[in-house]
């Protein structure tokens, strides 16, 4: 899988590159500044992206912006942002652009390699991987009048990891409970948030996070 | 006095026309009244001597300020802007030590020389323009009084000039429109002209402005350097006992690990594991310190991401209003955000809000911020509380802050701060897709 990486320090840049070389992944380029980023990104068209939000030159959102301009110009080109904190803001932004193959983490979830993975492979694959910390935040919105407030305890909890990006399988795994019980909860959700089910895992996310951030 | 001159562009007065002349008959009647206080004030200082000056001073200078007070609040109507009270404020209680500060302080002189221009120069003006509107009126019902009254009482109007009867007497009736049309041009001007003699001596002086300038810049220079070693104290303890104790466990997990590798792998992974775990606690703790002293958004988005992202985490809907052309300098740009922070956390801690909204604007070369929710209310500004903590951060920056919170809600807090034009710098490229 073709891979390209945008981190301006450069011990982490050699710790993702070794990291991603280590488990078959083939690193196309590995970009260290916020003007390179772009013209890196449509020239490559990596099958995904790891990018760090803070760049050189102004040390801001920099990668952020490159990954929405990118995404603008090769429509769902995959892109893992990673960054050191994680803003509900910038997560909305990756997300209005529509489609699937965006991921949103924090980045010391890098250090668990084997999650920090699945999620490059589920972005690489279309789909999405937001932070528990941003999810986490989401769920906490609910005041009394929101029919978020009508789940069970946990009916969240598989919101929230449905909210991450995850499979029912993958869930089910998680939660140590069936596959066929976590798709009775998903069904239970739908219908106490009044959102039409559907297959495609990315919608689902989709829907739950608009649903979540539009209020 | 010389400023009186000057400033012949001021606001209008405050009270009707028609109310001036009986309010400049009552000022004229209180200067008049004031020359009381004056004498009183003036023996009584050498009467120290003898000790009775004492308690006559404590008596009469609270007196005498108490009457230069009542003129102050009368006068700023004329004037269209507040009067000042610059007296200085006893530093220790007890009788002697405030019997020094109002000997010591130089308005108590000032007062008395007022008490003095007021009976002369005040009883002028203010009679003058009561007079001229009297007069008008005199003569204007002059025939009148010649034909009500007993023949003779009413013959000369001009003290003897001359003699008029019933039917000459509406000669005089002319008279009455130039005294008029002198009131109406000049009488407004008269009453300025002594409220401006009362402000030269009763508000504060150049030096005594800049006294004041320097106690409020020094109180809130010392609470700001306060409050930033507190804060310094807090991160040290914070990095100390957070993320350096743990990075400290790190490292001996991984030492451990390293000895253990070769002996029992599994326990060496087993120490892996928790020496990953708390390396990413500590970057977590690392995390909220940073955004407790410079949250990240706001230098990536400026004030407006800032305060958007805020309302994003808030439970509540938030309406974000911003309407600021450029980005403030940093310093005031982080006080205006915690600022609005602060409110919002009050408004999420205390107020069982279910809407809010946040509108920041600038104009008048001020940044203005309200912060409002429709909750319970009843939020006051008291020592030690949020409020309170971001009142003294704002006035650092010599901003201020207004609650209004009625015990059923709505709270509103009005936050000012000073922001030039000048320093707003443009925003480069803000705004992404």
């Amino acid at each position: 899988m073709r891979v390209l990486i945008a981190e301006d320090h450069a011990l982490l840049r050699d710790g993702l590159i070794r990291l991603l070389e280590a488990h078959d992944f083939e690193v196309v380029e590995a970009v260290d500044n916020g003007p390179r980023l772009v013209p890196a990104l449509v020239e490559h068209r990596p099958d995904v992206a790891v990018v760090d939000v803070r760049l050189p030159p102004t040390f801001t959102d920099e990668g952020l912006k490159a990954a929405i301009e990118a995404r603008e110009k090769v429509p769902g080109l995959p892109i893992l942002v990673l960054s050191q904190y994680v803003e509900q803001l910038y997560a909305r932004e990756l997300l209005t652009g529509g489609g699937g193959g965006v991921g949103y983490l924090l980045k010391d979830r890098v250090s668990n390699v084997a999650e920090f993975l699945d999620a490059v492979r589920r972005v690489a694959a279309g789909g999405t991987a937001m932070d528990p910390d941003v999810i986490g935040q989401l769920l906490a919105r609910n005041t009394r009048d929101e029919p978020i407030s009508r789940l069970t305890p946990r009916e969240s909890e598989v919101l929230g990891l449905m909210a991450e990006g995850r499979s029912n399988a993958a869930i089910a795994s998680a939660l140590f409970v069936t596959e066929k019980a976590v798709s009775k909860h998903t069904n239970n959700i739908f219908a106490k948030l009044d959102l039409p089910p559907s297959e495609d895992d990315n919608r689902r996310v989709m829907a739950v996070l608009t649903y979540l951030s539009s209020r | 006095m010389s400023t009186a001159a000057a400033t012949t562009e001021a606001p209008p007065l405050r009270y009707p026309k028609l109310a001036q002349p009986w309010i400049a008959l009552f000022l004229a009647i209180l200067a008049e009244l004031g020359i009381a206080l004056f004498v009183l004030s003036v023996v009584s200082v050498p009467l120290i001597a003898v000790w009775v000056g004492i308690p006559m001073l404590l008596v009469v200078v609270p007196a005498a300020r108490w009457f230069a007070n009542c003129h102050r609040t009368m006068l700023a109507g004329f004037l269209g802007e507040r009067i000042p009270r610059p007296y200085k404020k006893p530093p220790m209680p007890g009788m002697l030590m405030r019997l020094r500060t109002i000997l010591t302080d130089p308005q108590t002189w000032r007062d008395i020389v007022w008490l003095l221009v007021n009976a002369v120069l005040g009883f002028t003006l203010s009679l003058l323009s009561a007079v001229l509107f009297l007069a008008g009126l005199f003569y204007l019902v002059y025939p009148l009084l010649v034909g009500v009254t007993p023949e003779g009482v009413f013959t000369e109007p001009f003290g003897g000039l001359v003699t008029v009867n019933f039917w000459t007497s509406f000669l005089v009736m002319p008279v009455a429109l130039i005294a008029f049309l002198i009131w109406n041009a000049a009488g407004e001007r008269l009453l300025k002209a002594n409220a401006f003699v009362a402000r030269s001596l009763l508000g504060p002086t150049e030096s005594a402005k800049l006294a004041m300038r320097v106690r409020e810049l020094a109180e809130s220079r010392a609470e700001t350097v306060d409050t930033q070693a507190a804060e310094l104290r807090r991160i040290e303890r914070d990095l100390h006992d957070g993320a350096q104790a743990r990075l400290a466990a790190l490292s001996m997990n991984l030492g451990m690990a390293e000895e253990l590798v070769a002996r029992d792998p599994a326990q060496a992974a087993a120490l892996l594991t928790e020496a990953r775990q708390s390396a990413s606690t500590a970057l977590s703790e690392l995390r909220d310190l940073v955004r407790g002293i410079h949250p990240p958004v706001l230098a990536d988005r400026g004030l407006e991401g800032a305060v958007k992202a805020l309302a994003l985490t808030c439970p509540f809907k938030v309406d974000v209003t911003f309407d600021v052309p450029g980005r403030p300098p940093a310093p005031v740009e982080s006080a205006a955000y915690f600022a609005v922070a602060e409110c919002l956390a009050n408004a999420v801690k205390y107020s069982a809000a279910t809407n809010a909204w946040v509108q920041i604007t600038h104009e008048d070369e001020r940044l203005h911020m309200i912060v409002g929710d429709d909750g319970v209310g009843g939020a006051t500004v008291k020592p030690g509380g949020g409020l309170y903590g971001i009142e003294r951060r704002l006035a650092a920056f010599d901003g201020t802050l207004t609650v209004v919170s009625p015990s059923a809600g709505p709270t509103t807090v009005i936050m000012e701060l000073p922001c030039e034009s000048s320093s707003l710098k443009t925003t480069p490229s803000s705004g992404t897709a």
